[in-house]
């Protein structure tokens, strides 16, 4: 199938430094000094030796994507990757140094809620203006406008000029707007992140509408807990290049851990350089889903098993497997071992290679990223045998509506280092 | 921004500056709807924040075209062909106003609207066009006011006659917003780089007003220096709009003729440099 878009080699700079000096005295006197064979005047003199002449910036260098109809895209990276670049030059508020994008379809942008709002027109007339500096029609507006104010929750003061009402309520009115466009494609920025949680809870619905009736949207956030609930594929930029693109998973998991090297899996084949010592040797550590699969993210609402494999050489100590949960803080959430199990503490051991696997309960596990410590060991004496810092890591996402432990609230911020989901008892004092 | 994409079906095609010649009227065209929201906008914001609202209007070229007649009609003596001084001066005031608030308002376009340009894409080109649509109405409420104390002076016997030439107003009101026009989008896309030309607009529009024949009729400009002041594609509208009404002045087709000539010049120059800055004035704003 052809894409609807096409990037293909883009690339952007910018100048650093000098270009014009931003007067046109300054300008046209360096102009005249250079007509009469003069020095210009303006140069600046640590530099003399050197034509005048700005440092480039290459925000963007050789970006090339092509994305399907349909497609819901993240796009990832740490701040001056050149996320926001990729977004003015789709959103044409700039233009590429070089390349070309070909798009298929209307193209609506959303950098910010509420462009153009104008605080002595009323709510209805900023409708209007803000739907035509987004690309609709009037007659299109009109026949949104029951719908839009419907969606803004703001019927009685619809016709009262906005600079009357509270920053709430004009992020509604500007959201709702934004929401109704009906572009084939949509580019939004961080924009979610505004109103009061009910309303956020009702946007990221929306988005997620807008992604499931075949609309293609392109989506920046630094929250990848929003773009792993939103996403289906996502592009890493890094340096103004496209690191990975893909899966939203697996480019979730490669950005969480780009500075670890780590995934939710790691093997070592060889026995002979794998961690260990004469008693034990780690095999593998992976990080299970509930189909146990590795997985580098996982449910909130699913089991989580991490999984340790190592060659036993010993039959006269009875090894236990170690694990340490660290979330992204660097705190332990706990520590466990396959002492747990009585059964396999107690029995004798024989040489050959162990799985062991913990399981971690559903609605346990805070959303967020976490690092699995593996190691094997025998106790009294304590002795460690094998240990692997950092040997995986996954993220666990909360896509639950309702259902999880943090209820309707939609944000981000539910605080906590683990979310259990607990037994609640709730009655009436007066019954 | 938008080429049109001629290759097989792609809707938008996002490439590098390249050519000066692209004017993208049709995507002007499909924003239409836009410039009237501005023009809609511009007018309730200014009239909702002022106490006096659209009054304004009328006390500026009133005051304007009394201290005139105080300064130049009685101090100076300056001939006016022989209408009332107050009438003549304030036909001129009236005309040359609307091409003053054309120029100086679409002057500061990409400065003023910086903010808006970084969030979204629109033809850039629609702002500057419905300042001129907007100042439409400021020129008819003192044209009206104008055509009342024209009227007056008529009706009271004065030697002022109009003729057919007042059929030709739409056009010299086109020739002023395109001249207005061409002038404050160059300018514009000029300030995105040299930002002290704001401060010349003001003062510039002001002396060019004495190099029009907006206090003086171009009769009394000995023939040696007449060109100086025909060059000035302001000077064939002015001195149309005062025959049309008062008889006197000088008609030419000619100089029209070179007006429009130079009005559609300007117009495309300053579109094609305006719109090859739209694309890249975010990076140096």
């Amino acid at each position: 199938m052809p894409p609807v878009i096409s990037i293909e080699n883009i690339s952007k700079s910018y100048h650093l430094g000098v270009i014009g000096s931003g007067t046109l005295r300054e300008d046209l006197q360096s102009w005249w000094h250079r007509v009469r064979g003069l020095p210009d005047p303006n140069r600046r003199l640590d530099q003399s030796h050197l034509p005048v002449e700005g440092h480039t910036l290459w925000a963007l260098q050789n970006v090339s994507l092509e994305i399907q109809q349909g497609e819901v895209w993240g796009i990832i990276g740490r701040n001056g990757a050149g996320k926001s670049t990729l977004l003015k030059i789709l959103s044409r508020v700039t233009a590429p140094t070089s390349g070309r994008i070909r798009v298929k379809g209307r193209v609506a942008s959303l950098l910010e809620v509420g462009t153009g709002f104008h605080p002595e027109l009323t709510g209805r007339e900023n409708i209007f203006l803000n739907g035509a500096i987004l690309g609709m029609t009037k007659a299109e507006v009109a026949r949104k406008l029951d719908e839009i104010v419907a969606f803004s929750e703001l019927e009685t003061f619809i016709d009262t000029p906005v600079k009357r009402y509270s920053s709430g309520m004009y992020v509604r009115l500007a959201f709702a707007v934004a929401a109704h466009l009906e572009p084939e494609i949509l580019v939004v920025d961080e924009v979610l992140a505004v109103g009061d949680l009910a309303f956020q809870k009702k946007c990221l619905g929306k988005m997620q509408d807008i992604g499931q009736t075949g609309r293609t949207v392109l989506f920046v956030s630094h929250n990848m807990q929003t773009i792993t609930r939103l996403c289906q594929k996502a592009i890493l930029l890094d340096h103004g290049r496209v690191a990975a693109q893909g899966e939203v998973n697996r480019i979730a998991a490669m950005y969480g851990m780009s500075d670890k090297g780590t995934t939710a899996e790691r093997t070592w084949p060889d026995w002979q350089q794998a961690p260990g010592d004469a008693v034990a040797r780690l095999k593998a550590v992976r990080i299970l889903n509930a189909e146990e699969k590795p997985a580098e993210v996982v449910d909130i609402d699913k089991p989580i098993y991490v999984e340790v494999e190592y060659w036993n050489a010993t039959t006269s100590l009875r090894p236990t497997v170690i694990i340490h949960l660290i979330n992204s803080d660097g705190v332990v959430l706990f520590a466990s071992n396959d002492w747990n199990n009585q059964h396999w503490h107690n029995s004798a051991r024989r040489p050959g290679v162990v799985i062991s696997r913990c399981v971690i309960p559903p609605n346990f596990m805070a959303e967020g990223s976490f690092f699995v410590l593996a190691a094997v060991g025998t106790f009294s004496p304590v002795t460690c045998h094998a240990m692997e810092r950092d040997a995986v890591s996954f993220r666990v996402v909360d896509r639950t509506e309702g259902t999880g432990s943090r209820g309707e609230y939609a944000g981000t911020g539910w605080p906590g280092v683990v979310r259990p989901y607990l037994d609640w008892k709730v009655r009436y004092a007066d019954s | 921004m938008a080429l049109p994409a001629q290759e097989n079906g792609w809707d938008l095609v996002i490439e590098p500056p390249r050519g000066w010649l692209a004017l993208h009227l049709r995507d002007l065209w499909r924003y239409r709807d836009l410039a009237g929201l501005f023009v809609r906008r511009d007018f309730v914001a200014t009239y909702k924040q002022t106490i006096l609202g659209p009054l304004w209007h009328v006390i500026q070229p009133l005051l304007t075209t009394l201290m005139f007649t105080v300064v130049f009609g009685r101090i100076a003596g300056l001939p006016t062909d022989g209408v009332p001084q107050f009438v003549f001066y304030m036909a001129g005031t009236t005309v040359w106003n609307y091409f003053a608030q054309c120029l100086t308002r679409t002057s500061n376009t990409f400065i003023a609207n910086a903010g808006i340009f970084g969030k979204v894409y629109f033809p850039r080109m629609v702002v500057p066009v419905s300042v001129v649509i907007s100042q439409l109405i400021a020129f008819a409420i003192q044209f009206g006011f104008f055509l009342a104390v024209y009227g007056l002076f008529w009706a009271r016997g004065a030697p002022v006659q109009p003729n057919w030439a007042i059929l030709l107003l739409p056009v010299l009101l086109a020739m002023m917003a395109g001249l207005g026009l061409g002038f404050g989008v160059i300018i514009s896309s000029l300030t995105t780089k040299y930002r002290d030309l704001q401060v010349l607009v003001q003062f510039g529009v002001q002396l060019w007003m004495y190099a029009t024949p907006v206090i003086y009729p171009l009769s009394t400009m000995g023939e040696k220096y007449r060109w100086l002041i025909v060059a000035n594609p302001m000077t064939a509208i002015v001195e149309t709009f005062r025959y049309a009404f008062f008889g006197t002045g000088v008609f030419s087709w000619a100089y029209l003729g070179y007006s429009a000539g130079f009005m559609v010049l300007l117009l495309l120059a300053g579109m094609a440099v305006f719109n090859r800055v739209e694309r890249t004035f975010m990076d140096t704003v």
